[in-house]
């Protein structure tokens, strides 16, 4: 047993590190920011170089056939850096495809990189449970014809490919719709964490091929689930990386700045907002790369351990933010110090696929109510 | 990264778990851990701790020589992960095993270990740790008691306060000023001193709680063999931080077992107790309320884990323990006021479950002192681990 990273998983992590040091610094995170997409086709070429858009997957699926630990590392590594564009919304379709159907014919195109993806499930009134799901889905041919709304679609504004969790008359459905469909009109929306772009999805009579339904009923049911599994890691991971970038700007900033002709840092106030950051971040490292693990290796306890993770550091992440602008003080709440960047980021990962509160909600499910299911 | 486990530790596990089964103490032969069954407890405790002992299973990383089992921290982590499962009783003797025990591997001579630590892992022999006095608490380093060197003797004089078990201790681990001219770190001593030695009286003091498990011990020319030092003579420090690192180290790898049983207690009264007409367990707020109570209590099981295997790689434990410590003693006051939440005004009552949620929630608030205060912790990891400067 080795509750830490193995020296290829180190040796990934570092090259990570090192590509977004040179590729991602943060003026450039700054004029992604500015644009309707956060689209940058060089980085976006160097990530997709590396194999990382479908690093988890199956080598069939296209992927490199690692592991979830290993998209947890460069997930926390973005999180670092608040690497902008489409990547989350990429990796969570091509994950629902591999899942539902690793014959896709999407996978190869969204895991090179060559097309980007996204997956349209919340609609104006929903949550993060796909029962919820409304959008209708009428037989039509061997396909559908989806009328309905989805909101706040994280990467769809640039997405090629858009699976859409829909109603048809015989359940909840995966299909695919292309980004420039006919009767689908995409509205930007102006995100909190302008890093990461979403989107306003009106479906109008939209046609779908008999070719283009991924999986109707459990099938469906249980590839939308998993793969929002891989999407929940990512969110947690990069909250976590996060998290590591505030605490070391915070301690650094510490041991700098100066008030009362001392460094802020000799004052226990200061200190102990620091030592709980690094309790909040490494406790969340510990729940983070142990819910990876367990996607990859237990799956009948992945559930838990995936909501373990997101309920604890959806909590902690946003501790951390406010504990950060704290040490910083004035200049932490600018517009100019990229804490704000971070800051902004952490609270969009913390409600997405659900906050603290709703993998509460989980946990209590799969530790109060299973006889089998304890601790 | 990999937590599952290879053929030599499926072994252990399925060995460990096969003895679990036949040495386990039923539940109805376990006194509750209140005030009043204080001394019950730990002679059951003991009796416990013996059974472990013979076994093979008392000190899983300790050296073979001295009757531990030369096995890994990563034994260690699974031998704590199967005793949560099994809901096997708390090890007793946390001063013996967790903090005087290691601090003798690292610094004892061959003589010492030889002495002392198969009794520590039996529970033959019960230790206490004599560092806290009246005016050196947070500051343990400036403490004053004296030791005064008269051929291979040292004549001890002076208070110690907070001390728990010396009641029942057999030998406790003191520390005493042997250079009063000495800058205040390096003036001190660390001796060995059996309990049964004239000069020693113990007077307990009664916690709010209601218990004794502290004590004040008074010595008056009490003399101690030179043989009897821990570490160097003047070096009293350095064997005081080696003991004080392990002791947050270790202190906490144990309680997952305890706050687990705990928590589950509290959900299964949470089943049948009523709250606007439903079980306590469908009242949304409660149910939240225990989630997070679930949630704390699980990464810290993944903390405690993670630093085991951590530990398996550096050998000694550093300043991070730290983090440990803090998060565990605040997470048992959290639980304890949660498991009041759910209870209602039962839980007070010295009748109901003879009265361990009220005991636990009174003991609970001790936790951020003993071992160090939160804020030491605190200043620990800010100075030593994030590398901020002293404060003090």
């Amino acid at each position: 047993m080795e509750f830490e990273l193995s020296k290829p998983q180190k040796l990934l992590q570092q090259s990570a590190r090192d590509l977004f040091a040179r590729e991602c610094k943060t003026t450039r995170v700054r004029e992604l920011m500015a644009t309707d997409t956060a689209f940058h086709p060089e980085l976006w070429e160097a990530v997709a170089d590396q194999g990382w858009l479908g690093i988890h997957l199956p080598e069939a699926c296209g992927g490199l056939e690692l592991g979830a630990v290993e998209l947890a590392v460069v997930a926390e590594e973005m999180g670092r850096v608040c690497f902008p564009g489409p990547f989350l919304g990429t990796v969570w379709a091509a994950t629902a495809l591999a899942e539902a159907n690793p014959k896709s014919k999407q996978l190869d195109a969204l895991t090179t990189g060559a097309a980007k993806g996204a997956v349209a499930l919340l609609e104006p009134d929903t949550g993060w449970c796909p029962s919820e799901v409304r959008l209708r889905a009428e037989p039509d041919g061997g396909g559908f014809k989806l009328t309905g709304r989805k909101s706040f679609v994280l990467d769809a504004g640039v997405a090629d490919v858009i699976v859409c969790a829909v109603r048809t008359p015989d359940g909840l459905a995966l299909v695919t719709v292309p980004g420039e469909a006919g009767g689908l009109t995409k509205t930007a929306t102006q995100p909190l964490d302008a890093t990461r772009k979403i989107s306003e999805l009106q479906f109008d009579a939209v046609k779908v091929g008999a070719d283009d339904v991924v999986a109707v009923g459990p099938e469906a049911e249980r590839a939308l689930a998993q793969s929002m599994r891989y999407g929940t890691l990512m969110a947690a991971a990069d909250m976590l990386g996060g998290m590591q970038w505030i605490l070391e700007a915070s301690v650094e900033y510490a041991k700098t700045r100066q008030q009362f002709g001392k460094t802020i840092g000799t004052f226990q106030s200061v200190q102990h907002m620091c030592a709980d950051m690094l309790l909040w971040t490494e406790s969340s490292r510990s729940s983070v790369y142990f819910a990876a693990w367990a996607l990859g290796a237990d799956p009948a306890d992945a559930p838990r351990a995936v909501s373990l993770a997101k309920a604890y550091v959806s909590d902690a992440s946003r501790e951390v933010a406010n504990r950060g602008v704290q040490v910083h003080g004035g200049i932490g709440f600018t517009w100019e110090h990229d804490l704000q960047l971070y800051y902004k980021r952490s609270k969009a990962s913390e409600v997405l696929f659900g906050d603290a509160r709703d993998h509460r909600a989980r946990l209590a499910e799969l530790a109060f109510d299973s006889a089998t299911a304890g601790a | 990264m990999d937590l599952g486990l290879t053929e030599g530790e499926l072994k252990f596990r399925d060995e460990l778990r096969a003895w679990l089964k036949t040495n386990l103490p039923p539940m109805s032969e376990r006194p509750e851990k209140t005030a009043d069954s204080y001394n019950e407890y730990q002679t059951f405790l003991k009796s416990w701790q013996r059974k472990l002992y013979d076994g093979g299973y008392a000190g899983i990383n300790w050296p073979k020589d001295f009757g531990g089992r030369g096995a890994s921290f990563i034994e260690q982590a699974i031998f704590q992960e199967e005793m949560a499962l099994a809901d096997a009783p708390e090890r007793m003797g946390t001063i013996g095993q967790g903090l005087v025990g290691p601090t003798i591997i690292s610094v004892g001579t061959e003589e010492q270990k030889k002495r002392f630590l198969p009794g520590i892992l039996s529970g033959a022999e019960v230790w206490c740790q004599g560092f806290s006095e009246p005016n050196a608490g947070s500051d343990v380093a400036s403490l004053e008691t004296k030791g005064i060197r008269e051929g291979d003797e040292f004549v001890v004089n002076g208070q110690k306060i907070w001390t728990s078990y010396a009641h029942i201790a057999d030998w406790c681990m003191l520390l005493v000023r042997t250079d009063p001219n000495a800058p205040k770190h390096k003036g001190i001593t660390c001796l060995l001193v059996d309990m049964k030695s004239e000069g020693i009286s113990v007077r307990p003091l009664r916690m709010m709680s209601g218990d004794s498990g502290f004590n004040e011990m008074f010595f008056s020319n009490l003399r101690v063999p030179v043989a009897n030092v821990l570490g160097k003579v003047n070096e009293g420090w350095h064997t005081a931080i080696t003991a004080l690192s392990n002791e947050r180290a270790n202190l906490g790898t144990g309680l997952y077992v305890v706050f687990k049983r705990t928590l589950e207690a509290v959900v299964d009264h949470a089943r049948k107790i009523q709250r606007n007409g439903k079980p306590a367990i469908e009242d949304p707020v409660l149910r939240e309320r225990l989630a997070q109570a679930y949630v704390d209590l699980e990464v810290f099981r993944l903390n405690t884990t993670r630093s085991l295997s951590m530990l398996n790689k550096t050998g000694a434990p550093g300043p991070e323990g730290s983090i440990q410590k803090l998060y565990w003693s605040e997470l048992n006051q959290r639980n304890a006021q949660i498991a009041l939440e759910v209870l209602g005004p039962r839980a007070l009552s010295a009748e109901f479950d003879a009265g361990r949620w009220a005991y636990n929630y009174l003991r609970s608030r001790g936790n951020t002192i003993e071992a160090g205060t939160s804020e030491i912790q605190r200043n620990i990891i800010a100075q030593r681990v994030l590398g901020l400067p002293r404060s003090y």
